[in-house]
């Protein structure tokens, strides 16, 4: 079964608790266990760049996500494993969950079931 | 008509196998082919079919097998007609069920394996809204129908369908394992649910609305699951403090109402109405629970409860040891709440003036703005040093704060006696 799991990084955070090896050695970790179907870092924030079309057609190019939430997408990880509770573990052990940063992890649809 | 209705099959009796074996049924088929859905149109399909023979042919001598096997059936029955659904489930195990033979007679109810644990987990899985745990528990573990798990939640019953539905559509899709957490992430899982369980009972032995001042019923459902958990669970000393802590308090359930249904506060009330045996039975399990390890707050509330109950009126009632126990009790789970009763303990051991010096202490805890037993613990403290102007206020600040009617007329009542 696969899951998504979203990176999200605590907006407005100076000091990150979590070092690039952390990520290096989670990433090697994910890799090592055969589990990882995909995974991806995310520019910072200020490149992000939202399109929109309306009923009319037009279409509207505005500048980054609207950032009400605290928190901003900082990457994602898809992963195939047993169940949530395994998904679960994988998420708690990636450094960004740490820090005031938080992992959400969401099933992948599977339409051929 | 049929043969005689042997004294066994009594509607009363067959009802309560169905109550004990619907638990049980419904894990071990959830177990086997890991959805929820089918598990329970299965069991409620068995035990359709038990209540149309059982009355007229008799109990059969294993019900439990004989359920069992009934469902079982109907699952495979079921899943050879629904491709779809075979496909999406468990093929492995669905063939290895389909080549297996006919359960032999000799399958004894006891030899049914027990997995009622892993429902218990998965039912109250930290992924699952909180409000939707124990309407889940209930409803696999109790066995209670939805308009029943609706009523006891005071909710009309297409809610609780729906919030049923969706706490099971997300077992499934979201894929919740049914399993027994390792030992080591069981001191992380078990306390969830034992707050199921307990949410469940304080539902009960305090109604949150509704014309009742207890349910009787619900707290009897959790005083239920509690035993099957501690008969599961064994060795867990919090599984074992929490039954001990239920039924303590259970035990006063007869003498909390007065005959209008009022409340009826510990201090007035008539302790020749508690349940001995209940109490015996509860004050057995204290030691249990707190041996063996360092103690847990469901133990400790216990020691608590089983002092009230012991005690022969409230002026001989061992205050000294509750403080102490809620000295413990506060490291332990620090609370305003547990601090205000530990409050009123000091005021029963030390006198009026020193448990209203402490709840002064406690005047600016947000927690206990709202909180009506925190003024009315002031007020009585207050009517004890004969200061009533202020008892007078603190009763009236109580009355504004109480939910229920009940509460409101009892502190009425105090504040009328004040003058």
């Amino acid at each position: 079964m696969k899951y998504m799991m979203l990176i999200q990084a605590a907006a407005g955070q100076t000091e990150p608790e979590c070092t690039p090896a952390d990520w290096m050695a989670y990433d090697k970790e994910v890799r090592d266990a055969g589990i990882l179907v995909s995974g991806e870092s995310l520019a910072d924030l200020v490149t992000a760049t939202t399109v929109r079309v309306d009923k009319e057609g037009k279409r509207t190019v505005t500048d980054g996500p609207f950032a009400e939430t605290r928190e901003v997408l900082g990457g994602f990880y898809v992963i195939d494993v047993p169940d949530l509770d395994v998904a679960l573990d994988w998420a708690a052990r990636c450094p960004g969950s740490r820090g005031g940063g938080s992992i959400v992890v969401r099933p992948v649809a599977d339409f051929d079931a | 008509m049929g043969a005689p209705v042997s004294s066994v099959s009594s509607v009363s009796s067959i009802e309560a196998v169905f109550r004990e074996e619907h638990g049980r049924l419904l894990a071990a088929l959830v177990r086997r082919f890991g959805d929820l859905d089918l598990a329970e149109e299965v069991t409620s399909e068995a035990i359709e079919v038990a209540l149309a023979r059982w009355p007229v042919e008799g109990v059969p001598p294993k019900p439990g097998a004989w359920l069992m096997t009934t469902a079982r059936r109907r699952a495979v029955d079921r899943l050879r007609r629904d491709q779809v659904l075979a496909t999406r489930l468990a093929v492995l195990q669905v063939e290895a069920d389909r080549a297996a033979p006919a359960p032999s007679p000799a399958e004894t109810d006891a030899e049914l394996p027990d997995e009622r644990l892993q429902l218990f987990f998965t039912c109250s899985h930290p992924a699952l809204p909180a409000e939707d745990r124990a309407a889940l528990t209930l409803r696999c573990l109790g066995g209670l129908t939805t308009p029943e798990v609706a009523r006891a939640f005071l909710v009309p019953p297409a809610t609780m369908a729906k919030r049923i539905v969706r706490a099971k559509k997300k077992i499934r899709e979201a894929r919740i394992p049914f399993r027994v957490p390792a030992p080591d992430e069981l001191p992380e899982r078990l306390p969830g649910v034992l707050q199921v369980v307990y949410s469940i009972f304080t539902e009960g032995y305090a109604a949150s609305s509704g014309p009742d001042l207890q349910r009787l019923d619900l707290a009897e459902e959790a005083i239920r699951l509690t035993r099957i958990l501690h008969r599961l669970l064994p060795a867990e000393r919090e599984v074992t403090g929490l039954l001990a802590l239920l039924l303590l308090i259970h035990a006063r359930r007869d003498a909390r109402t007065g005959p209008d249904g009022e409340p009826v506060l510990l201090d007035d009330q008539d302790r020749t109405r508690w349940d001995r045996a209940m109490i015996d039975e509860g004050t057995a399990l204290v030691p249990p629970s707190l041996t063996g390890g360092p103690p847990g707050p469901y133990g400790v509330q216990a020691a608590i409860a089983a002092l009230h109950d012991e005690a022969a009126d409230l002026p001989s009632t061992d205050w000294a040891q509750i403080v102490a126990l809620y000295d413990v009790l506060r490291q332990l789970a620090p609370s305003p709440v547990v601090s205000l009763n530990r409050a009123a303990a000091v005021a029963m051991r030390d006198g009026p003036e020193a448990g209203l010096a402490l709840l002064d202490e406690l005047a600016g805890e947000p927690l206990l703005r709202a909180y009506h037993p925190y003024p009315a613990a002031r007020a009585d403290l207050l009517h004890r040093l004969g200061r009533v102007d202020e008892a007078r206020e603190a009763y009236q600040r109580a009355i504004e704060l109480a939910g229920s009617e009940a509460d409101r007329q009892l502190l009425r009542r105090k504040l009328d006696a004040l003058a």
